[in-house]
């Protein structure tokens, strides 16, 4: 288990440190970096002094590690628009998105788990093949006409929801979130089925196809000669064979859903992270995309991580072999 | 008094796309208090439908058409799911052939063993587990308490095997139907299991039913032998006569193709050709293309279940019977 | 030795693979209605031109008195707009037509040329092995680590916009998928003994690659072809909508939509809903092509 933390670890900074020098070509070495870094606005002595603080004159790889050692301390330069660290802006932005996605993951499991069972235990039932058309029409849906979609039902047809923006926020037990408030529920609620949707549809097919893979089993069957009831073939040994799948792509989805959630908090207007970065990319405010970027790298490994994690637990035949690759 | 087990003219056909598949068609045989029928055959010819069907575990598109299932005089032909649950397991468990594939991989021995004790019996955990010890010990597996909370895959395919028959044994059962259970085990372990199998049902009273291609198997091992061809029962009796003094081809062919000692030195007898598709069955003796002594009449008309000698049963108009050595 | 007696079965009517697929093809009735709408869809965005009541992008044919009318009203002139106008009095019904044009023409150029490159890089892999195989796949796996949205993203951030740039986004998201895909079956094929016939046989490595291994990698680029088309066209519409993508002088749907948007909470629904329908149909109708030809073509799934 350590070695395979410590191997881990080791591959999530190799990692991090490609994402750097990929960041670091992309936005300071294509892109001219004085104008990058250095606002507009600046005069002619200004822009001089910028330069030097900022390394300019420097060779190309002791910029990088001036990058590197800058990134290291926390510092991803200042806002152009918002005149803040840009760290800072992106962790006042990062609950909001948080909130958002994890919402949507457990909607998504929610929605797409009971029904991928039904339509894995029932092939040929009419209500299994809906399920299964609907799935497709799920996932190929655009999100953002989705959420115009349920934006002009729900909002301005039936008037039953907000569409814009995030509730009240409270704090509970340290944590602060605009779930412990009905008025932040009812503005979390759209936005976050919109980013469920897709994800929806995934799951269903994923429990499908592994509810259907292990009735083929011999150890279903096995069960079953055992004289168990349906309950326990379906929920312990079905269910938990599929979990594993499951484990997996959920992982690997939240962070598909942290970065589908641009597209959706721009819609709902939702005060996330999402938003903030188009918002930079829209105004060329680019110390906040460098920073943007970072963390989702950042998240992502840490994503990877917990997932590998989890897999371990569930799946007892990965937990022997500590290094698979 | 009432055998342990009667099967009488079971039919269990598959409707699939391409038509009715007459897996099993008119098999009857009878196991009395202790006694070991072996079912041989070639490979599809349907002598694990036969086990599956006696437990009600056969999947759709297959259901039993026809036949009487008794078990101590009830009949379990249409009994409702949960009256066969309470069967299954319980009076009538199953071993099956891969031990590599009827163990859930992702559930520990204890957890697959505790759920089979208490599904039938309204019992403790710790009973339960105390029950699944004593049964691994009586198969033969060191340490059974350590062993018990370890996965399947920490197991050897022999030690899977066993755990599969402690299983079967926990309940006490009146009749095991071991579907293959050593033909995916190497030859030494396949001895082993065998003897100590034998030796439990003796020592327990406990009937059992060993499904095998392999006569020299049954040779060593059943009491009775019933030989099945094309989902059809072509001879049987007890394992002494029938293997002295076959009456039907395609058993003497069988016997013909075991390598022995003394037939040392002189090529194996083989049967020619290859088993018949069990989809459109031409009308006749469905052995006639391969068999050595068919004649015009053997295409007619499908030859019945005739009694030629006491006890002993061939479906064959022109059996061995002159071959009296 | 006695020779088997083998009844023989009368020989099946003659099938060509192809014929076979076919008909396996039609097997589910979704798929060849998804197959007879995506042909519709991509006459229609072919035709656009000829068809369309209307240019819309001829500013002089405009009115803007015309402008954000209901779908069946009629125009100044008499014409009906069957699906309403936008801000600019266009008729929706053209501009999606139009708007079809341009988002086919991109998501299947841009799956093309990742499909090239994709290509190229699986097969350098699968051919070369070692420190190449390494590095294509390493940089294969980093970036399908990373939902698509992000790197596009990024890469308009840096490239800035246009339709030349859009593409270039669109084929650095997708050719990793294509190039995973096609080491795979190639590491598959490797193994088979057809190819090792052929090392046999003295073939020379690119020849085996070219001449066996390629077609056989084919079926499964198809398959991948078509996923990546739709999700192609999809992630072009949802660029476009933020602004990042397409400029406004080469509307696709996704810029249609998004400027329905600010009419949509004073009910105006149309604006955006037609498009939309058109981007939805287009995307379902090749994920029901898609499913089927996987089901068809992956042997392994056939039952
Ligand atoms: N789900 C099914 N659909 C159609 N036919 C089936 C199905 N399951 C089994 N069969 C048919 O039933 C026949 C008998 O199968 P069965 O598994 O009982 O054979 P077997 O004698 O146990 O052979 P083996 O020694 O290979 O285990 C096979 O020929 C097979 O074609
Ligand atoms: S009935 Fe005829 S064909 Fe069938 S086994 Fe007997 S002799 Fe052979
Ligand atoms: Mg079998």
């Amino acid at each position: 288990m350590t070695v395979f933390m410590v191997r881990r670890l080791m591959q999530s900074v190799v990692v991090l440190l490609v994402m750097s020098v990929i960041v670091f070509l992309g936005v300071f070495a294509i892109g001219n970096p004085v104008d990058i870094l250095i606002s507009p606005d600046a005069d002619q002595m200004e822009r001089e002094r910028a330069i030097k603080a900022l390394g300019l004159d420097l060779p190309i790889w002791e910029q990088y590690f001036v990058f590197l050692a800058n990134a290291a301390r926390g510092d991803l330069g200042r806002s152009f628009v918002f005149n803040e660290p840009a760290l800072r802006l992106i962790f006042e932005r990062m609950p909001a998105t948080l909130e958002l996605a994890g919402t949507a993951v457990v909607m998504s499991l929610v929605i797409g788990i009971p029904l991928g069972l039904y339509a894995g235990l029932r092939p040929q039932a009419a209500t299994s093949k809906g399920i299964m058309a609907g799935s497709i029409v799920g996932f190929s849906l655009p999100t953002f006409w989705q959420g115009l979609m349920l934006i002009m039902v729900f909002a301005v047809m039936l008037g039953w929801l907000p569409s814009t923006g995030r509730g009240q926020v409270a704090t509970f037990l340290g944590i602060k979130s605009s779930l412990f408030t009905s008025d932040g529920l009812a503005h979390v609620i759209l936005p976050a089925f919109n980013l469920a949707l897709g994800n929806a549809a995934l799951i269903i097919r994923l429990t499908r196809a592994g509810v259907r893979e292990s009735l083929l089993q011999d150890y279903v069957k096995f069960a079953r000669a055992k004289g168990l009831s349906n309950q326990r073939v379906v929920g312990v040994h079905v269910f938990k064979n599929i979990l594993i799948p499951l484990v997996t792509v959920i992982g690997l989805e939240i962070g598909g859903l942290i970065a589908f959630a641009v597209v959706t908090e721009s819609i709902f207007a939702w005060p996330g992270m999402g938003k903030l970065i188009i918002d930079s990319i829209n105004q060329l405010d680019r110390p906040v995309m460098v920073a943007y970027l970072m963390m989702i790298v950042l998240l992502f490994i840490a994503i990877n991580l917990v997932v590998d994690i989890l897999y371990s637990a569930i799946d007892p035949r990965v937990r022997l072999q500590d290094v698979k690759g | 008094m009432t055998a342990t087990l009667e099967v009488r003219d079971l039919r269990t056909h598959f409707f699939t796309r391409g038509g009715v598949v007459k897996a099993v068609d008119g098999v009857s045989f009878e196991i009395g208090k202790g006694q070991i029928l072996g079912l041989v055959g070639e490979s599809g010819s349907g002598k694990s439908i036969t086990g599956f069907s006696i437990l009600g575990l056969v999947d759709p598109p297959g259901r039993i058409v026809e036949g009487e299932i008794l078990l101590k005089g009830e009949s379990l032909v249409g009994l409702p799911e949960d009256r066969l649950r309470s069967v299954r397991g319980n009076r009538i468990a199953m071993i099956f052939q891969d031990p590599m594939m009827t163990l859930n991989p992702v559930l520990r021995i204890d957890t697959q063993m505790i759920e089979a004790v208490q599904a039938h019996h309204d019992v403790s955990r710790d009973d339960a587990r105390a029950r699944a010890r004593d049964a691994l010990g009586r198969v033969g597996i060191p340490s059974p308490e350590e062993r018990l909370s370890a996965y399947p895959h920490q197991f050897s395919g022999g030690m899977r095997q066993r755990v599969a028959i402690a299983i079967a044994l926990l309940n006490n059962p009146e009749l095991i139907s071991a579907d293959e259970p050593t033909t995916a085990l190497d030859v030494t372990i396949q001895g082993q299991i065998l003897y100590e199998v034998q030796k439990l049902c003796r020592e327990t009273g406990t009937s059992l039913i060993w499904i095998t291609h392999d006569l020299s198997v049954v040779a060593g091992l059943a009491d009775k032998v019933c030989v099945m061809y094309a989902g059809k029962l072509v001879e049987s009796g007890s394992v002494d006569e029938v293997l002295d003094r076959p009456l039907h081809p395609y058993t003497k062919g069988l016997i013909g193709s075991v390598p022995s000692r003394n037939k040392r030195g002189r090529p194996l007898a083989q049967i020619p050709g290859m088993t018949p598709s069990l989809l459109n069955l031409p009308d006749g003796c469905p052995f006639a293309d391969r068999c050595q002594r068919v004649q015009g009449d053997c295409r007619v008309a499908l030859p019945p279940m005739v009694e030629y000698l006491p006890g002993r049963f061939a479906r064959c108009i022109h059996p061995h019977l002159e071959a009296a050595a | 030795m006695t020779a088997p007696l083998v009844t023989l079965v009368p020989p099946p009517k003659i099938e060509t693979p192809f014929r076979r697929l076919v008909s396996e093809f039609m097997e589910s009735p979704l798929a060849v209605v998804g197959l007879v709408v995506l042909t519709i869809i991509l006459l229609v965005a072919i035709f656009a031109p000829l068809i369309s009541p209307q240019n819309p992008y001829d500013l002089a044919k405009l009115d803007i008195l015309d402008s954000r009318l209901q779908p069946g009203s009629k125009s100044m002139d008499g014409m009906t707009f069957w699906l309403g106008t936008d801000g600019q009095g266009r008729d929706m019904l053209s501009g999606i037509f139009y708007g079809l044009r341009t988002s086919l023409a991109v998501g299947v150029f841009s799956g093309i040329c990742a499909m090239m490159v994709g290509m190229a890089a699986g097969l350098a892999a699968a051919y070369f092995g070692g420190r190449v195989e390494t590095l294509i796949m390493r940089l294969v796996d980093l970036q399908l680590s990373f939902p698509t949205i992000l790197i596009a993203l990024i890469l308009l951030a840096v490239l800035g916009q246009g339709i030349g740039k859009i593409i270039l986004a669109l084929v650095i998201v997708q050719w990793a998928y294509y190039a995973r895909t096609i080491r795979g079956t190639a590491l598959v094929e490797r193994r088979r003994e057809y190819v090792e016939a052929a090392v046999c046989l003295g073939l020379s490595k690119p020849r085996i690659i070219f001449g066996h291994i390629l077609p056989n990698c084919m079926p499964p680029m198809i398959v991948i072809g078509t996923v990546q088309v739709a999700s192609a066209i999809a992630l072009e519409a949802t660029l476009s909508f933020l602004g990042i993508g397409l400029p406004i002088t080469e509307p696709s749907l996704g810029l249609l939509i998004a400027n329905g948007f600010e009419y949509l909470l004073s009910g105006k629904y149309w604006i955006s809903f037609f498009p939309g329908i058109a981007l939805l149909v287009t995307i379902v109708s090749i994920n029901l092509v898609g499913d089927q030809l996987r089901d068809v073509l992956n042997p392994r799934l056939r039952k």
